[in-house]
């Protein structure tokens, strides 16, 4: 023993390491603090073990133990044959790939949904990754570019005129409705009490509607005339692209400033007319594929990318529209946003699919993947903007007294200030929302869209591969592909929020 | 030093029934530099709002360098890049770094080139004596700093009024010297400001004139000299007396 009493203390032998008397690192030391540390805790891990071991092992067990994995029809997959109580079909999934990832898609044309697909990944990986440069042309071309671009792939079919055709033919259709308008009110005054007055009104709207029609008419005319030409389309691009240049010139500050606008313009349509040339859409593009063909993953994710990105925009534009000072564009968000979070998205889905054909004019059809497209998107929206609201309520008011002391207006206030705040306050609750929305989407196999479960309900049926296992393992593997989607989003989300953060982290 | 650059004239507002500012009349010129004091509630932070218009009026008229502010508040952006303010609870952009906070407005207000706008930021930073933590988010930094930062902020568009609410109010005490001696350096420079405080050392020290409101209306009006030695109103002496203890 040295004598630490004494004032003056010189260590002679220095103290080797030796172990702790309870172990407390290490398998063990874990097992004797955390999982048997007290009688609860006992309890608690022997319940978990267990669950873990009914749930686990017989996961296990079917999936890959059990599993077939190799055949070319359903009597690989029958115990009789296998020798064992078969678990997951795998031949079954590998014969079905293609029909539950294109639906019916045909076979020939399948290589433009893997460039669609590829396109996609090409323009979105680097999108996510923040290390990488030009986010802003990235964003662009995913958001405005790839949509018109993947349509035309998938979809297929060209275009007869370009932005001058298509506003007259706006236009053209705007007057038309005014004019049916001042028509169905002049037939009704033949037979109506209030005669007079309804025959005042109709005569104006239709010579409002006539008005348009003179206004319009050199616009329509130069189309009709364009029509005519053998190059219809590149004629009608080379006026839009001048028009259109002229006026991002004249915007960007003239002479003095607006070259790069020009510039920016005039590669904008030089790509456009890259992008026209090699899809060949200025003689009829590619055979069209009508949407009704589409299925599977495919249809899965057209539905939920749409969905996510338009989404966003209509809710953070309803929950600014339901804090604005103007009573209409509250008023009108508020009952927006109370319509459909009170209706079912399935009642949406019905309704645009068999209903809204009833309602509208007959010769105007829309597809029917669009049109659950719109009611989703709309669907979202809704809730998005009732979680983007609870972020600008967690904004405090001197947020925006400073940047309105410092003369920034409403717009950039909102854009600089108000919402980048908002939105880092509430990722969670957006991609709860984008999860739930991409689950939501085999929802529309009620409406005869078949997505990846529709297709895979679908495929059950088939005898060939008809098996005791067979559901069994088609949603084995749905649960699968579903599951690493919305784990990626979750992920992402994670990641995306520990980022932009970093100021909250002292 | 002899136009007003401030002049606010027959100045009313109601909040609902309550009337909250009462026939105010006050002139700044130039270069002066007014402390408004008051108890809490009379009306002294309203007043100072209403100058660059965060709050609205019913009656009256206020012109700031010749830009008129009237209770329609026409005019409202153009009044506001002349003026700059300081909040008590400094409101700086939390998701934005020091630097950021600082060359935000100049860049989307007056349309400056990037570079330009944080050479010149970093001047400012430079003045209220925090270069270093311009890449600093300001959940970063202390109070006396952040405040600092946004006398910085205000400062980066070459406002020709500065208006304080209570700048040290929300501040710990030992700060409230590194923020005050900012204001100081401010003042000798020649800026014309409008503190509301209650940091009367700085009125005494800084002050061309102190304006005591109670109620909703200007009670006294003096130099500090006058105001601190002789307050003539009773309101005043009694709020001076429990002030001053």
């Amino acid at each position: 023993m040295t004598d630490i009493t004494s004032s003056t203390f010189v260590r002679r032998n220095l103290l080797t390491e030796r172990p702790a008397p309870v172990k407390t690192t290490g398998f063990v030391g874990l097992m004797r603090t955390r999982l048997f540390n007290s009688p609860t805790n006992i309890l608690l891990t022997i319940v978990g073990a267990l669950l873990l071991w009914f749930t686990i092992i017989p996961s296990v067990r079917f999936l890959l133990v059990d599993a077939v994995w190799a055949g070319t029809d359903r009597t690989a997959c029958l115990t009789e044959n296998a020798g064992f109580v078969v678990g997951a079909c795998w031949p079954y999934i590998q014969a079905k790939l293609p029909q539950l990832i294109y639906g019916f898609y045909p076979e020939a044309e399948r290589w433009r949904v893997n460039l669609t697909l590829f396109l996609a990944a090409a323009l979105l990986v680097p999108l996510l990754v923040p290390r990488l440069p030009s986010k802003g042309l990235n964003a662009g071309l995913f958001f405005f570019a790839f949509p018109v671009v993947a349509f035309f792939l998938l979809h297929g079919g060209g275009i007869s005129g370009f932005g001058l055709s298509w506003t007259a033919g706006i236009l053209q259709l705007f007057d038309d409705s005014i004019i049916g308008a001042g028509q169905v009110l002049l037939n009704l005054s033949k037979t109506s009490a209030m005669a007079p007055l309804l025959w005042v009104i109709g005569n104006l709207v239709v010579l409002v509607g006539t008005a348009i029609y003179w206004l319009i008419f050199p616009l329509t005319s130069l189309r009709d005339q364009l029509q005519g030409t053998g190059q219809s389309v590149w004629a009608d691009f080379a006026i839009t692209a001048v028009i259109v240049s002229l006026i991002a010139f004249v915007l960007g500050g003239g002479v003095r400033t607006g070259w790069r606008a020009l510039a920016s313009s005039f590669a904008t349509f030089v790509a456009i007319a890259i992008v026209i040339k090699l899809m060949g859409l200025d003689h009829g593009g590619l055979p069209i594929v009508q949407t009704g063909l589409w299925g599977g993953l495919l249809v899965t994710l057209v539905v939920s990318v749409t969905g996510i990105v338009t989404s966003l925009p209509i809710g953070i534009a309803l929950a600014l529209g339901r804090r604005s000072t103007i009573p209409l564009i509250r008023i009108f968000s508020i009952a927006f946003i109370e319509f459909w979070r009170g209706v079912p998205l399935i009642t949406v889905l019905f309704f645009a699919t068999y209903m809204l054909p009833l309602f509208l004019p007959g010769n105007f059809t829309v597809d029917g993947l669009v049109r659950a497209l719109v009611g989703i998107a709309l669907f979202t929206g809704a809730y998005q903007a009732e979680n983007v609201r609870g972020g600008l309520a967690a904004i405090p008011r001197g947020q925006g007294e400073a940047a309105a002391a410092l003369g920034l207006s409403w717009w950039k206030t909102t854009s600089l200030i108000v919402l980048p705040q908002a939105l880092r306050h509430v990722i969670p609750n957006l991609v709860n929302s984008f999860i739930s929305l991409f689950k939501d989407t085999s929802l529309v196999s009620i409406v005869a869209l078949f997505d990846l479960l529709g297709s895979l309900r679908a495929s059950f049926s088939d005898p060939k591969w008809s098996t005791p296992s067979t559901a069994f393992t088609g949603f084995a593997f749905a649960g699968i592909i579903y599951f690493l989607f919305c784990f990626g989003m979750s992920r992402y989300s994670l990641f995306v929020e520990h980022r932009l953060n970093a100021h909250r982290r002292t | 030093m002899s136009d007003p650059i401030v002049k606010i004239s027959g100045l009313n507002k109601w909040y609902g029934e309550f009337h909250v500012l009462r026939d105010i009349d006050l002139e700044v010129k130039k270069g002066e530099r007014i402390v408004i004091c008051g108890p809490s509630g009379s009306g002294k932070s309203t007043l100072i709002r209403c100058i660059n218009a965060l709050e609205e009026f019913q009656e009256g008229e206020i012109v700031v360098d010749g830009i008129e502010l009237g209770p329609n508040l026409k005019h409202v952006d153009a009044v506001r890049r002349e003026v700059g303010m300081v909040f008590q609870s400094f409101n700086l952009f939390p998701h934005l770094t020091v630097l950021d906070n600082c060359t935000l407005a100049p860049i989307w207000v007056r349309n400056i080139p990037k570079r330009d706008a944080e050479a010149t930021a970093m001047k400012f930073l430079e003045r209220v004596k925090i270069p270093h933590q311009a890449n600093k988010f300001p959940g970063q930094m202390s109070g006396g700093q952040q405040q600092r930062v946004a006398i910085a902020r205000a400062l980066t568009m070459n406002p020709k009024v500065m208006l304080f609410d209570e700048p040290t109010s929300a501040l710990d005490p030992e700060m409230v010297k590194e923020v005050l001696d900012t204001m100081v350096d401010l003042a000798e420079e020649g800026m014309t400001m409008l503190v509301v405080t209650h940091e009367m050392g700085f009125a005494r020290e800084v002050a061309n004139r102190v304006v005591f409101m109670d109620a909703g209306q200007i009670i006294e009006a003096n130099t500090p000299n006058e105001f601190f030695a002789a307050p003539q109103h009773a309101r005043t002496k009694l709020f001076l007396s429990q002030i001053l203890r």
